[in-house]
């Protein structure tokens, strides 16, 4: 009788630790040694995805770099939750402007670093899915056109969230925001509309563009140590839930970008040079209801009588997903 | 503060850190770490501490594992054996795939300590004297804490061997004696004096001449039970009729056996699968089990039933046995009714049969016990209070005698209980009872967290080389597979240091403290968002209202 032999770690790498793991083989965040680059006292509300996501990424950056980094920051929740003056929850060294700015800031601090031969810093420019996709867009194409030797971290919450949850070109359609069709037959953000980043920047042909969830802490730290290890533009996407903005309860941050992860409308992929070569699997297809219900924005989809048009059309777009970026493993049910 | 033409350019204020800023203030819930009590550990009739083991277990760190075992029960080479493993149906593993193969491991547990001689020490004497009546799992077991409590214990066994039906009714291929033996040898170790051959008349004489201050009874039911068959004994030409457990003892004294062609074993619980399948393995020319139940409702261990008519058994189900006329057996076709209810159908059908062997349950042999004042003998078994005292103030019971489960773990489980109590007792104290803690059920696990791993199954030995033999049957799992069993435990509701809790705070409020010593909250930064007990893989943390 032949007997089960592969190597099998309760939990493997799913948890962000595991006391089955050699100390290599863990997570930086598992570390008591981690540098903890957004510290606690900041102000983002209860169960934030973004101050999640940044300490993740950050953290990692800073372990990759070895502790040689420096931050700028767009306007945006992320800057003002962190660093009402003269307070900072910062613990690297980190520089604001302005909303539109960051990606052009931080080519400055690279120019800097160039020109004093410090090839040992790292530079890291982040913001919010507002500041990258709308009014940042022209500093980052630039950044990614002249391949400047930064790594920029979008913090994607699909709406303007500082300032009271506006739409973004990052919006997706269906989804209710202050600025978006509160009533008429159909509420909320527009079909049709809107840009996808991750695609854009791909299409600059830059060395390493990815995406990446709040719900997978080894595919961030894996994917920004590579991207901190590659000179040239980089461009890192990460999907970060918002309370606040899209309703939800404030312990459903991770589980909610697992689930848009799960369901498809949320593609998790890696590319060098404008070609995928990586993508993160679905471990358990679900539909993208299971996403949306418990999300307050999508909540006049769920009435009394369900906008199952809407709805379906919501789910073409993570079959378009699915099949584009070959979400499924070969021989998995649908 | 300093003036502000010390500053950079547009500098009015000092840089201050974040940390001045407690958001703990905007908590409305908290949460706080706990240990819920696993539904295996909660359905283990031996009370043994699965979860706890098995993450030992986990770390490849047997001898630690099998202590944690020994701290409830002494027998785990036997329980890898002989138990029913209820826990594996309670495991809440079995929602997502297959239950941990707990019994599996704790074989492999148990086979380890007596391949590395591991033992375990009495307690520090209390000049106490307790006996113990019967060394079956029972007897054995309370004598086994006594002694770890540290008081002097004497078991009185009437038969040559210890280990009650352990030996006398469960035949070798699922118990082999060498494992049995060492385990009871590892007890007597620690000073236990069993004596054998040593039936005992009159306990209440024995307890006062030797000057014991307390005394467990666990003498079982030793007894076959039988029904009277119209016809049986009448005629030349007769079938021989024996009760199952005197059968089982014969078998396992080498004595020649009633086990001879043509086998009709009546009953359907374990007792009558046992014999049947030590039956193929004498030589009987046919073995057939007649069973009142249909095979579904059958009382015996589903598995038990499928590997013995794998070895050759003839399984009649929904058949009543009328009458014996010379060898021949006439059965009546029952049908099954509501629920477990029988109807008789009037018509019947004749088999031919050389021996009849009754599996009908077992009855216990209380004379010993007469002279006990106050003790108080109903339904064939003995009256027990909550801390299993009899009626007769310091004489215990437990086992198979009194009223309750009758398997070898729960045996174990009363062995063990009855032993912290006669401790209290013995002290002129209350026992203490632990309250129960919350139960981790499925609902409180968020399971995304666990690999996906298939179940390791135990090597059988093949049929051919099973119905010859008393050889074990079933064999024991490889340290590379056990450790994968192991690690299939989900830790349900105790933390297992994954540091999920530690990773997903946004606020960075969960403190690790290091290796086996878990993690604790920094209330001054909570915020109360909740994450940390969502994204618990185990369910080891609950959000707690803040009083405003
Ligand atoms: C054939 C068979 C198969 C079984 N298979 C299983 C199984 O696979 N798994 C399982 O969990 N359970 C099984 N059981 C049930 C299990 O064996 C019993 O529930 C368990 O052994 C009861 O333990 P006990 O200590 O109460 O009594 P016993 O095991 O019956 O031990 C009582 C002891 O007391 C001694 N004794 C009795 N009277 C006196 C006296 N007056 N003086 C001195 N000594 C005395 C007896 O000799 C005996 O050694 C099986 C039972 C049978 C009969
Ligand atoms: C030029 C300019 N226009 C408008 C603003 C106001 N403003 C501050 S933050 C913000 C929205 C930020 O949205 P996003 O970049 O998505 O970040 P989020 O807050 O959602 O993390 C706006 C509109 C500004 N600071 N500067
Ligand atoms: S509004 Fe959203 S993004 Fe901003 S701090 Fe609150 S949860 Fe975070
Ligand atoms: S998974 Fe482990 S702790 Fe949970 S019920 Fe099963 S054996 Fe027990
Ligand atoms: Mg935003």
């Amino acid at each position: 009788m032949s007997l089960q032999t592969v190597k099998f770690y309760q939990t493997g790498t799913f948890t962000v630790g595991n006391r089955l793991l050699a100390e290599d083989e863990r997570t930086i965040q598992a570390t008591a040694a981690r540098s903890n680059s957004l510290n606690c006292g900041h102000r983002a509300c209860q169960g934030c995805g973004e101050a999640l996501g940044a300490r993740y990424a950050i953290d990692a950056a800073m372990a990759a770099a070895n502790g040689q980094l420096i931050a700028a920051n767009a306007t945006g929740c992320l800057e003002v939750f962190s660093t009402p003056y003269p307070e900072t929850s910062w613990q690297i060294p980190w520089i604001h402007s302005l909303f539109g700015n960051a990606p052009a800031v931080a080519s400055g601090i690279a120019a800097a670093m160039r020109i004093k031969g410090r090839s040992d810093v790292r530079v890291v420019a982040q913001g919010g899915d507002g500041s990258t996709t709308d009014i940042g867009f022209g500093c980052l194409s630039g950044m990614f056109e002249r391949n400047d030797d930064v790594l920029y971290i979008c913090y994607d919450n699909e709406a303007y969230m500082n300032t009271g949850v506006q739409r973004s070109s990052a919006t997706p359609p269906a989804v209710r925001t202050a600025t978006t069709m509160p009533v008429g037959p159909e509420p909320g953000n527009v079909f049709g509309q809107g840009k996808y980043l991750p695609a854009i920047a791909m299409a600059h042909g830059i060395p390493y563009v990815a995406t990446a969830t709040v719900a997978d802490l080894r595919d961030i730290e894996y994917k920004v140590r590579k991207a901190i290890n590659i000179r040239g533009a980089k461009y890192l996407h990460i999907f970060v839930p918002c309370p606040l903005g899209w309703g939800s309860a404030a312990h459903d941050t991770i589980n909610l970008a697992y689930l848009a992860k799960e369901c498809g409308l949320f593609p998790v992929f890696e590319a060098e040079q404008g070609e995928v070569t990586g993508v993160s699997k679905i471990r358990r297809l679900i539909p993208v209801e299971e996403y949306m219900k418990p999300q307050r924005r999508y909540a006049h989809l769920f009435g009394k009588k369900p906008a199952l048009e809407t709805i379906a059309k919501i789910q073409a777009r993570a079959d378009h997903n699915i099949k584009k970026y070959g979400l499924l493993e070969q021989g998995a049910q649908r | 503060m300093s003036i502000v033409l010390d500053k950079p350019f547009a500098i009015t204020l000092d840089v201050g850190s974040s940390l001045a800023n407690k958001t703990g203030s905007w908590r409305t819930a908290r949460p706080v770490y706990l240990d819920r009590l696993p539904p295996c550990n909660n359905q283990c009739p031996a009370g043994e501490n699965i979860q706890s083991w098995l993450n030992l277990a986990e770390e490849k760190q047997y001898e630690a594992a099998w202590r944690k075992i020994m701290e409830e029960n002494p027998f785990p080479a036997v329980m890898g054996r002989v138990c029913y493993h209820s826990c594996e149906s309670a495991c809440n593993r079995g929602t997502l795939d297959l239950p941990v193969g707990i019994n599996s491991v704790e074989r492999f547990l148990g086979d380890q300590a007596l391949k590395h001689r591991w033992k375990v020490e009495p307690g520090k004497s209390t000049g106490k004297k307790v006996m113990v009546v019967g060394a079956g799992p029972s007897g054995l077991t309370a004598a086994y804490h006594l002694a770890r409590l540290g008081h002097a214990v004497t078991v009185f066994e009437a038969s040559a061997k210890p280990g009650g039906m352990m030996r006398y009714g469960i035949p070798k291929y699922r118990m082999p004696r060498e494992k049995l033996g060492a385990e009871i040898a590892r007890i007597r170790e620690m000073g236990v004096d069993i004596r054998l051959d040593s039936k005992l008349d009159d306990v209440a004489r024995t307890m006062n001449d030797g000057g014991f201050q307390a005394c467990f009874l666990a003498v079982g039911l030793q007894r076959g039970r039988c029904v009277d068959i119209p016809g049986a004994g009448e005629g030349q030409e007769k079938i021989a009729v024996v009760d199952a457990i005197s059968v089982l003892r014969a078998v396992e004294l080498e004595e020649a056996t009633a086990l001879v062609g043509r086998v009709v074993v009546y009953g359907g619980g374990n007792t009558a699968i046992d014999v049947a399948r030590s039956a193929i393995r004498l030589g009987a020319v046919s073995v057939t089990v007649v069973v009142l139940e249909p095979r579904e409702h059958m009382p015996a261990h589903p598995a038990e039933v499928k590997e013995g008519i794998e070895e050759g058994l003839h399984l009649i189900n929904l058949r009543q046995v009328r009458r014996i006329d010379g060898k021949v057996l006439t059965l009546e076709i029952m049908v099954a009714g509501d629920g477990r209810e029988y109807l008789h159908t009037g018509q019947s059908e004749t088999m031919e049969a050389d021996v009849f062997v009754q599996a009908l349950g077992q009855a216990g042999d209380f004379n010993a016990l007469c002279n006990l004042p106050g003790i108080v003998i109903e339904d064939g078994a003995v009256e027990v209070n909550a801390e299993l005292m009899t009626g007769s103030a310091g004489v215990f019971a437990g086992g198979d005698m009194i009223p309750a489960q009758r398997n070898v773990t729960a045996a174990i489980g009363l062995g063990k209980k009855a032993a912290r109590n006669i401790d209290a007792f013995l002290r002129g104290e209350k026992p203490r009872l632990k309250p129960k803690a919350d139960i981790a059920d499925f609902s409180k696990l968020n399971t995304r967290y666990y690999s996906d791993a298939p179940r390791t199954i135990r090597p059988i030995l093949d049929v051919v080389r099973r119905s010859s033999g008393f050889a074990e049957i079933v064999g024991n799992l490889d340290e590379e597979s056990a450790v994968f069993e192991a690690r299939r435990c989900m830790s349900c509701g105790n933390c297992f240091e994954c540091d999920n809790c530690y990773g997903v705070c946004p606020d960075n409020s969960v403190i690790k403290l290091g290796p086996g010593n878990r993690f604790k909250f920094n209330y001054d930064y909570c915020k109360g968002c909740g994450i940390c007990a969502a994204e618990c893989p185990c369910g080891a943390i609950k959000m707690v209202p803040e009083e405003i």
